[in-house]
């Protein structure tokens, strides 16, 4: 097995692709989003349930390959207890860590490097991208995003 | 060229530069032709020499280079002829691809000579180019609808579908694929063509496909349109073949307008030329021409026969083998079936898998093909993954393909 495979597919990919957590729909959520690759019909609805500034729960719908429902379901526990600022901020430098494969020096982010192996594959950052195009959607009060 | 009076696949893959090429040093495993093929070097070569010394406009120059270029572009066209059993090479159009002629036939013949109630069928599994059209032409507000032919649930035209639609007594035009590129179901066409024209319609075919799999003839389907592309048919991109019988072309306006598709020009009006002039406006892909002349050189010196018939072998030999990777599903199940093969593993989305064969040096695509209403007719929302052969294809390749389907379940179970 060749190391960029294992790279994109770390355990902790593979994991959450199979067992996604916070893989619901919020009752009442503050924000949300919808994003679609249209290229391969991967979907992901975003629910954020804010106290003020504050995201209080996250959780997500969708379909997808593994790459993207990892990520999607990576975020909803990344950016809990986040506020929209450092949200906003960390889906920014997530994107930029899937194009780039580098994984920045910041807090918060060591439990998302696992998403910068995509950076081998260029046909698939956007399966690692959509879920954190969707979060900046619904946190700028947008409805929708596209991995374009 | 080698005479390949048997079908010799190893002489026919020397002949192709691409397929001796290391992917991630691995051999090239290409399963992706029903996308675009590969070239061989006689199309490459011959593209080669005609911009190195026959290469001017055509149609223009009163001088020798000219002249020369534009006997080479007419002998392609009679080339495209012959494959196709047009009767006469002013039947056969040059657009950009399979796309741009289907495009020409809806804006031309459809807002032109299809009458306001009329109706354009299509069926639930055509490739977006030949959906997408027909959508535009209902929606420009001249009264023409679109209707959808079903398939059976084994990827077949449903031809009692097709025949209570035509029973209507509206439609003006059936357009549907000659095979399929998610199914790689081959449809009657020489019986659609019939059924149409006993209801007054007229029958145009999307052999995008199935040209590159097996010999079409105009006179045997009798149809009114044709189309197919250069660069599936290991040809260049850039060209494609409109096929109309010549009845129709005469009486089509142009659909753009230009240099070379002109009569005569005045400040305040134009006459058009006559076809297949009139509806090739600006300067044509000339060398492109010759690199699809070359192409067709190329499959009719291994001979369209020998290939349906390797074709087959691989057919076989793939509905042999697939169904032993464990979770696999296969779409379609037609019994007339070219090498085009869609199929869904239980353990990995068709993107994962199409990375992970990919490392192994296997190219299959991976998505909805440019068909999603037939993914959704499936119930297929993620896509699949698909494998389509081309004449270089070989029995080894579908069993590398079988080892790494067994490979990624093991890897993403």
């Amino acid at each position: 097995m060749c190391g960029a495979l294992l790279d994109l597919y770390q355990q902790v990919i593979l994991d959450h692709g199979k067992a996604p957590r916070n893989f619901r729909r919020l009752e009442a959520p503050t924000a949300r989003a919808r994003g679609d690759n249209p290229m391969c019909g991967d979907r992901v609805e975003l629910f954020l349930e804010l106290d003020g500034e504050r995201i209080g729960d996250a959780s997500f719908m969708g379909r997808g390959c593994a790459v993207s429902i990892a990520s999607a379901s990576m975020l909803t526990e990344a950016v809990r207890g986040l506020d929209r600022m450092q949200a906003a901020e960390m889906a920014s430098r997530v994107r930029e860590m899937a194009r780039s494969g580098d994984v920045p020096d910041a807090a918060g982010l060591e439990g998302l490097a696992a998403l910068s192996g995509v950076h081998e594959f260029p046909s698939r950052v956007g399966c690692a991208t959509l879920p954190w195009a969707t979060l900046e959607a619904a946190l700028a009060g947008g409805k929708e995003a596209s991995s374009e | 060229m080698d005479m390949h009076h048997s079908f010799d696949v190893a002489a026919i893959r020397a002949d192709f530069p691409i397929l001796s090429t290391l992917v991630r040093g691995k051999p090239l495993t290409f399963l992706d032709s029903g996308a675009s093929a590969q070239k061989p070097r006689q199309v490459i070569e011959a593209m080669t020499r005609c911009m190195e010394t026959t290469y001017a406009n055509v149609h223009r120059g009163a001088y020798q280079l000219s002249e020369l270029a534009t006997e080479a572009h007419e002998a392609a066209r009679e080339k495209v002829r012959a494959f196709l059993n047009a009767a006469d090479a002013s039947e056969i159009v040059f657009t950009g691809s399979s796309t741009n002629a289907i495009n020409l036939v809806a804006h031309s013949y459809g807002r032109g000579l299809l009458k306001r109630g009329q109706r354009v069928l299509v069926s639930e599994m055509e490739h977006h180019a030949n959906l997408v059209p027909w959508q535009m032409l209902r929606d420009a507000g001249l009264g023409i609808g679109l209707g959808f032919i079903r398939i059976t649930d084994g990827g077949e035209l449903d031809l009692d579908s097709l025949r209570a639609e035509l029973a209507k007594g509206d439609v003006g035009l059936v357009a549907v694929t000659h095979m399929s590129n998610v199914l790689g179901t081959v449809t009657p066409a020489a019986a659609i063509a019939r059924m149409a024209h006993e209801a007054g319609a007229r029958v145009l075919f999307d052999g995008s496909q199935a040209a590159v799999h097996r010999r079409v003839d105009m006179q045997a389907i009798d149809a009114d349109f044709y189309v197919f592309t250069g660069h599936k048919l290991y040809g260049p991109t850039g060209i494609g073949v409109l096929y109309a019988k010549r009845a129709l072309l005469d009486a089509m306006p142009p659909f753009l307008g230009g240099g070379d598709m002109i009569e005569t020009v005045t400040l305040e009006h134009s006459t058009w030329a006559a076809a297949p002039g009139r509806f090739e406006a600006g300067t044509p892909p000339i060398v492109e021409a010759v690199g699809l002349g070359a192409a067709i050189d190329y499959v009719e010196a291994v001979g369209m026969d020998a290939i349906e018939a390797h074709e087959r072998t691989l057919v076989d030999h793939a509905m042999a083998v697939l169904p032993g990777v464990q979770g696999l599903t296969l779409l379609g199940a037609a019994q007339d079936r070219g090498g085009v093969f869609s199929f869904t593993l239980d353990a990995a989305h068709p993107h994962d898998l199409s990375t992970f064969l990919d490392r192994r040096g296997i190219c299959v695509r991976a998505g909805r093909h440019c068909a999603e209403p037939l993914h959704m007719r499936l119930g297929l929302e993620g896509g699949s993954a698909r494998a389509s052969f081309g004449l270089y294809t070989t029995h080894a390749e579908i069993d590398v393909l079988a080892e790494g389907l067994n490979a990624a379940r093991r890897f993403f179970a």
